[in-house]
C-alpha cells in the first residue's frame, strides 16, 4: 500500500491495524492497515467483491452475527484505544458508537417517531422528554425534520425513497454515534435525493467520523476527504481524496478510477 | 501516460480526438511561425497575407478543441491522468493561440521592414537564427505531448533560457543602431517586437512543455526556478 505524504494529519479515530477477515476458509481482507481521522468523511472505493462492504462491517462487528467469521488483527478506537473486534468488547456497545446506514432504506414497520426512538429504547431510555428531544435533535440532524414534524405518528415506509433514508440516518444518529458507516447510501435513490444526502454528509461530518462505502466514483470525490482504494481484499491505496482523483500513486488505482480495463 | 484503454471505447475515441487536434493546431502553428520568420528574413512580403489569413485557422482550432474539452469533461468526468489531460489541453491551446498570434506580429513585422524600411539589416540573420531556436523549442514541445516525454519537455524548458538571452542580446545591438543613428528608429523599434514575438514564442513553448509534464506526471513546475 502506498501512502501519500500528508504535512498535516489529523488526529485518529480509528485505525485498521493489520487487518485480516476470513468468510470460514475464504480471506476477504488481506492485512488491512489503514487509519480513520476523526470527523472526516473516508471513502472506500474499488470493484465489487474487492472487500470494501466487508471491510465496513467489521467496524460495528456485523460480522458477528455469522458463524464461521472469523477476525485477525485489531480496529483501534479513539480516543480510548480500544480494540474494536477484541472478543471482551460487546459488540452492543460497539454498535452504539458506530452507527450504519444501508444501501436500502431499511424503516422498521413503524412510525416515523418510533423508528428513530428504537435505538435509545433498546438502551433503556423510557422518559418521554429526553425520547422527544432525541428524536427531534436526530432528525434535524439528518436534515428531514422540516419535512416530517407535523407526521412523526406516521407509518415510516410511506415517506419516500429519499426520506426514508435520511431517516435511517436520524436514525442512526440518535444514540450519538462517534464513527457513522455508511454502504453505498444513495446507489437506491434519484439525483435529487442523493444530493440531499450527499449534502448532509458534508453537515454531518463537523460532529462524527465518516466512513462510506461508495461504487460511484464521482460521489467519493465529491463527499470525501481520504479515499481508500481496494482490490481482491487488498487496500492498494490510501490518500487524500484531491491526490487520489488527481495523482494516484499506484497504476491499479489509476485504472480504476479512470475506468481503463488492466 | 496511461496507455491501457477504458472500457468505453468512445471515450477513448474522445481523448485521441482531442490530441490529434492539438497535433494539427500545433503543427499549424509551427507552419505559421516558420512562414513569418521566413518572410522577415528573406523579405519575400508576399506569404504575410497568407499568414494573416491563416490565423483564423489557428484560433478556430481553439474553439474545436475548447468545446470537445467541455463535452469530454460534461460527458466523462475525467479523474486522474485522463483529467490532467483534457486540463492540460485547455491550457496549451491558449498557448498555441497565442504563439500563432505572434507569428501573426512578426508577419506584419516583416511587412513593415521590407516595405517602408529604413534600414539595411545585417541583423536579419541573427533574429533568423533565435528564431529558428524558439521554434524548434515549439517543434520538440509538440513531440513531448505527443509521446508524453518529460525528458524532451525539460530540455524545451531549458532552451528557452537561451532564447532570452539572445534576445536580451538582439536588442542590446539594436539600441546600439538607434543611437548611432535616429533615422533607424522606426525600423530598428519594428525589429525589436519582432524579436520579442519570437522571444515569446520561446516562452509559449516553455509553457506548453510545463503542461506536458503535469500532464505525464501530476507535478506542477510552472513558476519553480530552476529546480526543473
Amino acid at each position: 500500500m502506498q501512502q501519500i505524504e500528508n504535512k498535516e494529519v489529523p488526529p485518529l479515530k480509528a485505525e485498521a491495524r493489520s487487518l485480516n477477515f476470513f468468510y470460514s476458509e475464504v480471506q476477504a481482507l488481506k492485512n488491512i492497515n489503514m487509519p480513520i481521522y476523526d470527523k472526516k468523511v473516508t471513502a472506500l472505493i474499488g470493484p465489487s467483491g474487492c472487500g470494501k462492504s466487508t471491510f465496513l462491517r467489521s467496524f460495528n462487528r456485523m460480522h458477528d452475527l455469522y458463524p464461521g467469521n472469523r477476525y485477525e488483527g485489531e480496529i483501534r478506537f479513539f480516543p480510548d484505544n480500544t480494540n474494536l473486534l477484541s472478543p471482551e468488547v460487546d459488540p452492543i456497545e460497539v454498535r452504539m458508537r458506530v452507527g450504519m446506514v444501508f444501501q436500502k432504506p431499511n424503516p422498521f414497520p413503524k412510525t416515523i417517531f418510533e423508528n428513530v426512538a428504537y435505538g435509545l429504547r433498546v438502551r433503556g431510555e423510557k422518559n418521554r422528554r429526553v425520547l422527544d428531544d432525541k428524536v427531534e435533535h436526530a432528525l434535524k440532524g439528518a436534515a428531514i425534520w422540516n419535512e416530517v414534524k407535523d407526521r412523526l405518528q406516521d407509518l415510516a415506509p410511506n415517506l419516500s425513497g429519499g426520506q426514508q433514508q435520511r431517516l435511517c440516518i436520524a436514525r442512526a444518529l440518535a444514540t450519538d454515534p462517534e464513527l457513522l458507516l455508511f454502504d453505498e447510501p444513495t446507489s437506491a435513490l434519484d439525483p435529487i435525493a442523493t444530493g440531499a444526502i450527499e449534502e448532509l454528509v458534508h453537515e454531518l461530518k463537523q460532529r462524527v467520523t465518516i466512513l462510506i462505502v461508495t461504487h460511484n466514483m464521482q460521489q467519493a470525490a465529491r463527499v470525501s476527504d481520504y479515499t481508500a482504494y481496494m482490490y481482491l481484499g487488498e487496500m492498494i491505496e490510501f490518500g487524500k481524496t484531491d491526490d487520489i482523483f488527481i495523482k494516484p500513486q499506484d497504476k491499479r488505482t489509476e485504472d480504476y478510477i479512470t475506468g481503463r480495463l488492466s | 501516460m496511461n496507455e491501457s484503454v477504458h472500457l468505453s471505447k468512445q471515450f477513448d475515441e474522445d481523448l485521441t480526438g482531442l490530441r490529434t487536434h492539438v497535433l494539427e493546431m500545433g503543427g499549424l502553428v509551427e507552419a505559421q511561425a516558420r512562414a513569418a520568420i521566413h518572410a522577415y528574413a528573406s523579405g519575400d512580403t508576399a506569404a504575410v497575407k497568407d499568414i494573416v489569413e491563416n490565423d483564423y485557422r489557428v484560433n478556430g482550432f481553439e474553439k474545436i478543441i475548447d468545446e470537445e474539452t467541455i463535452h469530454v469533461v460534461a460527458k466523462r468526468q475525467p479523474t486522474a491522468s485522463d483529467l490532467r489531460l483534457v486540463m492540460g489541453i485547455t491550457k496549451i491551446v491558449t498557448d498555441l493561440e497565442r504563439i500563432g498570434d505572434e507569428a501573426k506580429k512578426i508577419a506584419k513585422g516583416a511587412r513593415r521592414v521590407h516595405e517602408h524600411g529604413q534600414l539595411t539589416l545585417p541583423r536579419a540573420t541573427d533574429v533568423r537564427h533565435v528564431a529558428d531556436e524558439a521554434i524548434a523549442m515549439l517543434h520538440q514541445a509538440l513531440d513531448s505531448f505527443a509521446r508524453l516525454d518529460v525528458v524532451k519537455a525539460a530540455e524545451v524548458i531549458h532552451a528557452d533560457t537561451k532564447v532570452d538571452t539572445e534576445f536580451k542580446a538582439l536588442v542590446r545591438q539594436l539600441i546600439t543602431y538607434m543611437m548611432e543613428d535616429p533615422r533607424t528608429i522606426t525600423t530598428a523599434i519594428d525589429i525589436v517586437w519582432i524579436c520579442r514575438s519570437v522571444e515569446r514564442i520561446g516562452d509559449h513553448a516553455k509553457n506548453v512543455a510545463e503542461h506536458v509534464i503535469y500532464i505525464a506526471e501530476g507535478r506542477d513546475i510552472r513558476h519553480a526556478g530552476k529546480e526543473a
